[in-house]
């Protein structure tokens, strides 16, 4: 709360960059690393060492690749504008492959090898499970950016995508206002974060909003034919079909749905799982109309956010897209940068004890601000899709208080 | 009677969609079911042959929205034909110099072709990004068929029947009807024997793995319609494909029909009436079972013991 907003870059980076670090380099450059890195981290005088840990290989490459580039990104705008304490920001990245052993061993090599003094990465729960008792255990710091099922608060760690009950609740209450929705059919993928988002939906469904769940049904990772389920929201006809679907299946289920002629004029669908990423891979005509509960689109119109597609596109091309996700892993290097610099210090006992309060109202989402279980406060919006594979934001909610842990919900 | 006519069309889609599964099944395991079954390969890699055809299906789309739109309802018909001769081709490249090598060991050629599907999959990952694409459907591809009002019959669905049901008379009639398919059938069960009355058998081998392969890239390309396709998208398929071909008995191609049926039967009743993971489990289980009583498959070639 004491700290202050960090501005973002100009938009003309190339031209202020210079001047910039020459700058920060003259303010900062006093500081000795002996002061600033009490706990042996790779740390210089010019120089401090971060790790990127995504999958670049295997199946999570094509949900991991957005991340690794909002991340990139972010460092080399830090980077251009003068760096952290006067440091500029070298990148180490690992491929932890999509298999979570790998996680576990890229993170000990680079908290234990490297000495990194933070690392942005994981993006599936299974990953940040197997990496988690390595960042406790060396007392390392990882900005984790996908939104996820909750019931966790480590100490290591900043969740800088949103918790379930941020997404959840405000969609659903939502659906249950402007479509006047009482039944719904809940649908995911058969792991721990469609399951536990369900539970939590249920509970606010039946208890809070008193509606009633006709139908709850979880298919296998990599399902590829719905034909049976499509039959059965035609058979019960709910109100809104709320989904959970991930990864190959998530493309399949949409093409049938359209194909069995469920579409958005017949039936309303609140999704979890669907960000311009996947509409890649669906096509925005199989889907539009369908409506996304979020905290990002890309067609978010702020200030921050047009400056922040327009460095995007200009460094991965026009026609990249840029999802909740990736959004979420574009703050991690920021909201690490607004925690050193409020520290004076890269130990990671510190930067962790100045992380809760840290605000940016530079974020392309809008404002946010760590909350002291090390979660963000977010907005939350509904987004319709469009046929052009982008969404239409139709309802944003006012900021929600982060509960990782939501009572009555368990 | 309202309740009734709605019980009817529910019931006519279910049973349409049993139908549907039994299709995808088949087509994509026809390929394996020549690979495996004819030859004895055990080609991991087969879901990489049916990516190779999603991917040249997104390749002609693009390619034919940016340079002739005109063309767009009826590139289909060329993405399939072009993803049979590139999946073909690409097959008969690694027969020579891969598979060929390794006819006197089966094991080997599993690990061979498993590194080859890791490989194949990381090539498309480099080619065309790590992210899913989608090809653009054409008209007459998307939505259903209303035979009547409550009725929709998925016309995705239908074209994927169409075609497998053509593909399948055409395997018949190649392999059960056609002289090269008699060199098949002599090469499989005796290749020495087959060598010595004249038949090459090299050759034999080469072009019966890479028509397994070109049906594998056809099959690709229709499941544009319904699946995803991305650089991973082959290891949907890869398990329910050996499931149907080892199933019904790897050398018959009836076997290989009658398992996708039964499978496909038996998976959309037990969706409808359960849920999706326990129709999984119980369709699982229930093969297992048979398989243990019937270790051979459902139909099995008659050899002399």
């Amino acid at each position: 709360m004491d700290s202050q907003p960090i501005r973002l870059l100009p938009r003309r980076l190339a031209v202020g960059a210079a001047a910039l670090s020459l700058l920060a380099g003259s303010l900062f450059s006093h500081v000795a690393s002996a002061e600033v890195n009490t706990t042996g981290l790779a740390v210089t005088d010019s120089e401090v060492t971060v790790g990127i840990l995504h999958s670049a290989t295997g199946t999570m490459a094509i949900s991991e690749t957005g991340s690794i580039q909002a991340e990139r990104l972010a460092i080399e705008q830090i980077n251009a504008s003068g760096g952290v304490l006067g440091r500029q920001i070298k990148v180490i990245q690992e491929d932890g492959a999509s298999d979570w052993p790998t996680f576990a061993e890229k993170a000990r090599k680079l908290l234990v090898g490297d000495k990194v003094a933070t690392v942005f990465g994981c993006w599936t729960s299974a990953s940040r499970k197997a990496v988690l008792p390595v960042f406790e255990k060396e007392n390392g710091l990882l900005y984790y950016p996908t939104f996820y099922e909750g019931l966790e608060q480590s100490k290591n760690v900043i969740y800088t995508g949103q918790e379930a009950t941020q997404q959840i609740l405000a969609g659903l209450d939502w659906v249950a206002k402007e479509k006047g929705a009482k039944t719904f059919y809940l649908l995911g993928s058969d792991y721990i974060w469609p399951r536990t988002s369900m539970k939590i939906a249920r509970k606010h469904i039946e208890n809070v909003l008193g509606g009633k769940v006709v139908g709850e049904e979880y298919y296998p990772l990599g399902n590829t034919q719905f034909g049976s389920l499509i039959n059965k929201i035609k058979l019960r006809k709910p109100d809104v079909v709320f989904a959970a679907v991930v990864g190959g299946s998530n493309v399949a289920f949409y093409k049938q749905m359209k194909a069995a002629g469920v579409t958005a004029d017949k039936q309303t669908l609140l999704t979890l799982s669907v960000t311009e990423d996947e509409l890649l891979g669906i096509g925005g005509e199989n889907m539009a109309g369908f409506y996304a509960s979020m905290k990002y689109f890309q067609s978010l119109d702020n200030p921050n956010n047009a400056a922040f597609v327009e460095a995007f596109k200009a460094k991965y091309g026009k026609d990249a897209v840029i999802g909740d996700v990736t959004q979420a892993a574009y703050l991690g290097p920021w909201l690490w940068k607004a925690a050193v610099e409020k520290a004076g210090s890269f130990d990671i006992d510190k930067v962790v004890a100045a992380s809760p309060g840290i605000e940016l109202d530079t974020a392309p989402e809008g404002y946010v601000k760590v909350h002291d279980n090390h979660h963000l406060w977010s907005k939350t919006r509904i987004g319709e899709v469009q046929k052009d594979g982008q969404f239409k934001v139709v309802f944003e909610s006012d900021l929600i208080e982060p509960n990782p842990f939501p009572e009555g919900y368990q | 009677m309202e309740w009734l006519s709605e019980f009817g069309a529910i019931a006519a889609m279910q049973g349409f969609n049993g139908l549907s599964v039994f299709c995808v099944l088949l087509l994509m395991a026809l390929g394996l079911a020549i690979i495996f079954g004819q030859m004895g390969v055990i080609n991991m890699a087969h879901g990489e042959f049916l990516t190779i055809g999603a991917y040249t299906t997104f390749v002609v789309s693009s390619l034919t929205s940016s340079y002739a739109p005109a063309f767009g309802p009826y590139y289909f018909f060329l993405a399939i034909i072009l993803s049979f001769f590139i999946a073909g081709a690409i097959g008969w490249l690694v027969e020579w110099a891969m598979i060929s090598k390794l006819y006197q060991r089966p094991l080997d050629t599993l690990l061979a072709t498993w590194g080859l599907s890791l490989v194949m999959q990381q090539g498309f990952r480099s080619i065309f990004g790590a992210r899913e694409v989608s090809a653009t459907l054409p008209d007459w591809l998307m939505g259903s068929w209303n035979p009547t009002e409550a009725i929709d019959i998925p016309r995705n669905g239908l074209f994927v029947m169409g075609l497998t049901l053509l593909l399948t008379a055409l395997l018949f009639l190649m392999i059960y009807r056609s002289r090269w398919g008699l060199q098949v059938r002599a090469t499989m069960q005796n290749r020495v024997m087959a060598r010595s009355v004249g038949i090459n058998t090299k050759r034999v081998d080469r072009m019966t793995f890479a028509l397994g392969c070109g049906v594998a890239g056809v099959a690709g390309a229709a499941f544009t319609t319904i699946g995803s396709t991305g650089p991973t998208a082959g290891s949907l398929y890869i398990v329910d494909t050996f499931l149907v071909v080892v199933f019904g008995g790897a050398s018959s191609l009836l076997g290989t029909i009658a398992s996708a049926f039964s499978i496909a039967q038996a998976q959309s009743l037990l969706e409808f009436f359960t849920s999706g993971s326990m129709a999984k489990v119980f369709t699982l289980s229930a093969v297992v079972l048979i398989l243990m009583l019937r270790p051979q498959g459902l139909f099995s070639a008659k050899v002399r013991k």
